[in-house]
């Protein structure tokens, strides 16, 4: 897939050139901030159960438009169009496959926060237009964003998809919407359009690592854009492509056990099958990060080594160009991050990074205050009940220490499809496996009831939980609606979906700290890193089994209202046209003709049939003669039929 | 003259009305020649039988080589020394649940425990369907000591979006370890180790290795109702401690607290139960027995029974059972109506040959004990095995015993066997793993008369329907032929009378079916207290079965007299036994058909002996036949009389399963017993249709033939 390499000599004198221009654009970029830029960056992580998260993000910003007019150089020109045309102030359009997983690999860091995104696609965008007109431009983004992303996203154009919520998701002043599709499948057709927006695609730079097999066979995939745009700075877009990535162990398969073994080591080229030779050439800043958790900055930070890169738990590859440590609120070191800067390698020098463990090592990432899952309760096809069910990591003890009187705000906010019909008053709090009255617990509730093919139901809900709290549950029951046959998907279906929820707790906040570099210097990736961003977490998706008609019933149906239509029709008919009178002269006419049906019904209605009635013996005759023949015809067939076969 | 002037002047009557009035004159031969080709439509059933196919294409069964290696039979043999050395230590299933949670953290997979409690079954007379399924969770609190450990096992599907689950259940019992159930614990858990591997798996899988120590079924039940319908109102976080080796479960692992949470995958996409029987020593192959029959009559969809088929016999080699009454396997009057089927068949086939009714004669008394057994399974509404549980959440679910036949000292042939079970499970996993929808392409609604064959709905419902037939004829003839005889007798009677009053007389007779109607109705009315009775029956502590079933006939006889007393006895109402007939034939006809919706086995064999039973029945003292064809009659009448009395029935089935003719009343309560505990609609059936009808057949036999006479005699 790599461009063929040019000669060596030329490349040498390229790259010095490319990198004086670069560096003179860095410098102009400082001085004027009306520049176009670019950005890549990757961050490795190792995660506790034997795996590795990469996380890949590219900024491409452009200064406000009437400053450059409508032509770009580096920014992706579909994307300013967008947002040009819909007046979009921000925009995030996610597509993930698999989940993420709160309990091992974290819940409470700006990853988990802002990268772990609910299976399918989610879209959410925030208008800066007057309210009237919102619905119908967000009818026109969807079927955009659909042409650009080659993905169904059209299908959240219609009303029954997408919702407004007003505080539960995003506080706003009712110029959101958001909407999931948690059936759409992503692959790398969703994946190409995505990579055409960066400058280099993935020909150059940190992108060329996205080799598709190694990245779709991963654990978790997420790949994202948000947009952001104002009048003051212009637009700024934010790629970030998020894969979870089992690294192969050096026997080439994996262990049984995972108990006292060395964490797998690993390298760039271990997980993506390819090396990353330089950086794109328009890009201002190519950086390289890895991870470690606070788990595992502590123990390094306890045995007090003095090579930051090389201690006794593990060692990377390479010098990092930069340790950068993060302090949380009570200025103790969490977690920390090895910087490489990969604008010096080339084709001939390419830059490769792993980590080699020393011990084996045992750490579990900080999670959430609240491990929040949610589950369908019943069976059958007529009726069930969401739960959602809350467990204390106990994280509070950690943060607060452990006072009894506290409480924690938590935030949900839960689009329900129309077709599951929600009985809001229904719901129930269990707090211990105790029955909490709603007002004890909800400080503030938001429902828009779902209408039927119309409008979703959305549930925003403010609840407060007291700290020593070690698990609670929601219960809400429903009633399962009845499609219209059209709505029903053209196949054989494994039941409906109910979109991820999302839990956030307001209270805490994810945002790192660098104190130690300057915010304005940083890369974006820091940059987000340091943003204030509340903890959420994304609950299942569900499946609903909704009673599935037989749909070759319209057909037997059609068949059996026509049977009795025409029954009922014929006999009216027949009811109507017959003139008695006329029927009793005609009987009076036949009486002396007996057919063999009366005289079968003169028999059991007990009548002797009257011998001396002329002709009427003759006939019997005449009828058991023709009876007669007819057996004969019919046996005579079968024999024939009988040895012709045989012969 | 009269009357054929009367008759000329009715306009002829519609050809569906004489043909109506043609079947009804001749009710007799009628119901004669359809019950006969009712019977022998069932007899032909085996002969009838399609091959299976494969209709849903996602399935693919055995496109993928399978991953299932001789490291995973390492891997399972491991497992087997581990689990084999901790249950010899071990007192309580505390030990072997810790181990086998052990192993599955180690996998890296999810894991939980399930505790429950014994399910003690009641009897809830006025929710009979619904208890099994609204049952509330059921949770050990303090004072219990006794209770059962399941340990699941969740892989969550690397890329699945975690809406659908796979379960793999693996019974065994904590408390008498045998070799066998942890050999099959083993084969579950290196398949699941497998799985837990597998970067293919688009559904979650959960495995549960079940604590049958109360039965398999009370284990996977409790399980399932406390993953469908969890209890919230509950002190599960204090009484936890105060159990007995709780805190040996949980001791010292804080880390470990996340087995106290109930975990959960998606919506369950199918089920698989296997465990491993006794060994064999003897025969050729290695075998699967195939169990699928869940509570009153459902099956698993056909096309999960397909898939299993289909990798066990073609991939892997084992030879596939179903269940079969080996007594019918041997048994000489089979053979003889095989040979003349096989005979019958051969001639049609020459004449057409597309009629392939001649199976071969072990085929065909294959198929039939098969198809008995099949039968008899649906009908009596009991589930087979721990597969009835899911069923009960419209879980498609099959339970597999594999018998093998190696020395248990054997390790090659052991390996081998591990190996080809595991490639046979993951296969299955695999298979419906493809599935992107629910199972809805085959039949719900068959027999089995070999693994291979089956019988849809259209075909074995050709049998009943003929069966069925007869009655709303033979209802209409004798109530019509009652009225015709009186209006005759009448018109011979008193020829002077106008026809006014003759038709007033007539149109006053035609309302004497309301008195059958009322004793119907009284005779139901008994039938549904006494279908009660057994409710209050249990509530009497410390009663034997020979008791309780005591104190139940004797209140149903008491029940009877007193409603005879307070509605009036159905002789001294004077209704005539025709019309009785007429209205039990009626209510039978309503009753089948309604329970062949229900469990369309019951009411199949029901019909055999309730719809002789009600048309041969004849009052003993009626007169007006000759003494042979009477005395015939009257015999056969005693002994349908005998046989169609369920306790009767029951003792005639034990003697010819067992051999053992002693039979005990107290047994009939036991069976009854064991009916209404797993809810089945048979205990409904008896109680609601086929009693009714005996005791309204015992009536017509018993009925005084003299009452058409006294009211002739009143009338004049």
């Amino acid at each position: 897939m790599a461009p063929p390499p040019p000669p060596a000599g030329r490349i040498v004198f390229l790259s010095f050139l490319l990198t004086a221009a670069v560096a003179a654009a860095g410098v102009a970029s400082a001085a004027a901030p009306g520049q176009e830029e670019f950005t890549e960056e990757l961050l490795l992580r190792p995660l506790p159960d034997r795996k590795a998260l990469a996380h890949f993000h590219f900024r491409s910003s452009a200064p406000p438009a009437d400053s450059v007019g409508r032509h770009h150089h580096l920014f992706p020109k579909a994307i300013s169009q967008l947002v040009k045309k819909y007046h979009i102030s921000e925009l995030e359009l996610s597509f993930s496959q698999g989940r993420w997983n709160y309990e091992q690999w974290g819940g409470f860091d700006p990853m988990s926060t802002s990268n772990a995104k609910p299976p399918g696609v989610e879209l959410w965008a925030v208008f800066d237009l007057p309210l009237s007109e919102i619905d119908v431009t967000w009818k026109n983004l969807t079927h955009t964003l659909s042409g650009l992303f080659c993905a169904s996203i059209n299908f959240l154009e219609s009303s029954t998809a997408f919702s407004a919520p007003r505080w539960g998701f995003k506080l706003n002043e009712g110029n959101l919407r958001y909407g999931a599709l948690p059936r759409e499948a992503v692959c790398t057709e969703n994946l190409t359009p995505w990579l055409k927006l960066l400058p280099c695609r993935d020909k150059a730079g940190i992108a060329s690592l996205l080799y598709r097999p190694s990245i779709y066979k991963g654990y978790y995939h997420s790949q994202k854009l948000k947009l952001r745009s104002s009048q003051s700075v212009g637009i700024i877009l934010d790629q970030t492509l998020t894969v979870v990535l089992q690294p192969n162990t050096v026997s080439g398969k994996q262990l049984h056990s995972t108990r006292g073994q060395l964490q797998p080591n690993w390298s760039m080229r271990h997980l993506f099958n390819r090396k990353l030779s330089g950086k794109c050439l328009v890009s201002k800043s190519s950086k390289i990060f890895i991870e470690v958790d606070k788990g595992i900055a502590d123990k390094i930070n306890k045995t007090g080594s003095d090579l930051p890169w090389n201690n006794e738990f593990f060692k990377l590859s390479n010098y990092p160009d930069r340790l950068i440590k993060d302090l949380n609120e009570l200025e103790v070191q969490s977690s920390s991050l090895y910087e490489y800067d990969v604008s010096q390698y080339s084709e001939e020098q390419p830059f490769d990074v792993g980590i080699t463990w020393k011990l084996p090592l045992i750490w579990s990432c900080v999670p959430s205050p609240f491990h929040a899952s949610r589950f369908l309760m019943g069976s059958g096809n007529e009726r069930g009940s969401i739960a959602l069910s809350f467990m204390s990591t106990n994280l509070h003890k950690q943060i607060f220490g452990s006072p009894n009187d506290c409480s924690i705000k938590a935030v949900i906010f839960q689009v329900v499809p129309w077709y599951v019909k929600v009985y809001y008053h229904s719901l129930e709090i269990f707090i211990d496996g105790n029955r909490k009255t709603i007002s004890e617990v909800v400080d503030k509730i938001h429902v828009t009831p779902s209408e039927d093919k119309l409008l979703p139901g959305t549930l925003e809900m403010l609840l407060r939980f007291p700290c020593n709290m070690q698990s609670a549950t929601l219960t809400l029951d429903f009633d399962k609606g009845f499609l219209h046959i059209d709505e029903y998907p053209p196949d054989a279906n494994q039941g409906f979906d109910i979109p991820s929820a999302l839990v956030s707790f307001p209270e805490f906040n994810s945002a790192r700290s660098y104190p130690e570099i300057d915010a304005s210097l940083g890369s974006p990736l820091i940059e987000n890193f340091q943003e204030d961003s509340i903890v959420k977490s994304y609950t299942e998706a569900l499946l609903v089994p909704l009673t599935t008609p037989d749909f070759s019933m319209p057909y037997n149906v059609i068949t059996f209202t026509c049977t009795v239509l025409a029954l009922y029709f014929g006999s009216l008919l027949n009811a109507l046209r017959r003139r008695i009178s006329e029927e009793e002269r005609e009987l009076k006419k036949t009486v002396t003709r007996h057919g063999l049906i009366r005289l079968w019904l003169a028999k059991l209605r007990g009548q002797k049939v009257d011998p001396m009635e002329s002709g009427s013996s003759s006939e019997l005759a005449g009828s058991k003669k023709l009876l007669f023949k007819v057996v004969f015809v019919a046996v005579a067939a079968v024999l024939f039929h009988y040895f012709s076969n045989n012969s | 003259m009269k009357s054929l002037a009367k008759q000329d002047t009715q306009p002829r009557p519609r050809l569906i009305v004489r043909l109506g009035v043609f079947l009804a004159s001749h009710h007799i031969l009628f119901s004669v020649i359809c019950c006969s080709a009712g019977i022998i439509a069932l007899f032909l059933l085996p002969s009838l039988a399609k091959n299976t196919y494969l209709s849903e294409n996602a399935l693919i069964p055995g496109s993928a080589n399978p991953l299932f290696s001789t490291e995973d039979g390492i891997e399972a043999n491991r497992f087997m020394k581990g689990i084999e050395a901790v249950a010899g230590d071990s007192i309580g299933g505390i030990d072997m649940a810790n181990f086998i949670a052990q192993q599955i953290e180690d996998l890296g997979a999810e894991v939980c425990y399930h505790k429950f409690l014994p399910h003690s079954k009641h009897f809830h007379p006025l929710k009979f369907f619904t208890s099994m399924t609204n049952d509330m969770a059921i949770q050990p609190n303090g004072s219990d000591i006794n209770f059962g450990i399941n340990t699941i096992g969740i892989v969550r599907a690397p890329r699945g979006d975690g809406k659908e689950a796979i379960v793999l259940v693996t019974p065994y019992n904590s408390q008498r370890v045998q070799s066998n159930e942890l050999l099959s614990l083993a084969l579950g858990f290196s398949v699941f180790s497998l799985l837990s591997r597998a970067a293919w798996l688009s559904k979650d899988v959960v495995w549960l290795s079940a604590d049958s120590q109360f039965g398999e079924y009370a284990a996977v039940s409790a399980w399932l109702n406390q993953y469908h319908n969890p209890v919230f109102l509950s002190h599960t976080v204090t009484l936890d401690t105060k159990m007995y080796g709780a805190n040996h479960i949980y001791d010292g692992s804080s880390e470990n607290k996340g087995f106290k949470t109930f975990k959960r995958a998606g919506t369950m996409a199918a089920a698989l139960i296997f465990k491993i029987g006794e060994t064999r020593r003897y025969g050729d192959r290695d075998s699967v027995m195939m169990y699928a029959e869940a509570s009153n009559g459902q099956m698993p969809n056909l096309d999960l029974l397909n898939v299993i088929h289909y990798l066990a016999v073609h991939r892997q080699g084992f030879r596939v059972n179903v269940a079969a009454f080996s007594s019918l396997l041997s048994s000489a009057w089979l053979r003889v109506i095989a040979e003349i089927f096989h005979t019958l068949g051969s001639v049609l086939r020459k004449i057409n040959p597309d009629w392939k009714l001649d199976i071969v004669v072990p085929d065909y008394v294959e198929g039939a004990a098969n198809l008995a057994n099949s039968i008899y399974n649906q009908a009596l509404g009991v589930p087979t095995g721990s597969h009835g549980a899911f069923r009960d959440y419209q879980v498609d679910a099959v339970s597999l015993e594999f018998s093998p036949t190696f020395h248990v000292k054997n390790e090659n042939a052991k390996s081998l066997f591990l190996l080809r079970g595991g490639r046979l499970i993951e296969g299955v996993v695999r298979s419906v793993n493809n599935l992107l929808e629910k199972f809805h392409q085959s039949f719900f609604l068959y027999f089995l008369t070999a693994p291979s064959k089956f019988i849809s709905v259209g075909v074995y419902m050709i049998p009943f329907a003929l069966l069925l037939a007869p009655l709303p004829i033979v209802a209409a003839a004798l109530a019509d032929g009652r009225n015709m005889e009186k209006t005759v007798d009448e018109l011979i009677d008193d020829n002077k009378a106008d026809g006014i009053t003759d038709i007033l007389q007539s149109k006053g007779g035609s309302w004497k079916w309301l008195q059958a109607a009322k004793v119907l109705f009284v005779i139901q009315l008994w039938a549904v207290l006494v279908s009660l009775i057994p409710y209050y029956i249990t509530q009497i502590p410390d009663s034997t079965p020979l008791q309780s079933a005591l104190i139940w006939i004797v209140l149903s006889v008491v029940i009877l007299i007193a409603l005879y007393v307070i509605f009036g006895s159905p002789y001294s109402a004077g209704v005539e036994w025709k019309l009785l007939k007429a209205t039990m034939i009626t209510s039978i006809s309503i009753g089948l058909g309604l329970m062949s919706i229900i469990n369309f086995a019951t009411a199949q064999l029901g019909a055999l002996i309730v719809i002789p039973m009600s048309l041969f029945s004849r009052p003993l003292k009626a007169s007006g036949m000759s003494f042979l064809p009477r005395a015939v009659l009257l015999a056969s009448n005693v002994a349908i009389a005998v046989l169609g009395f369920p306790p009767a029935m029951l003792l005639i089935m034990k003697g010819l399963s067992k051999g053992s003719w002693i039979g005990d009343i107290g047994d009939f309560w036991v069976w009854m017993e064991f009916l209404w505990e797993w809810s089945s609609a048979t205990y409904l059936y008896i109680f609601l249709v086929h009693l009714p009808c005996w005791l309204l057949c015992i009536h017509v036999l018993l009925h005084p033939c003299h009452q058409p006479a006294e009211a002739k005699m009143k009338q004049e």
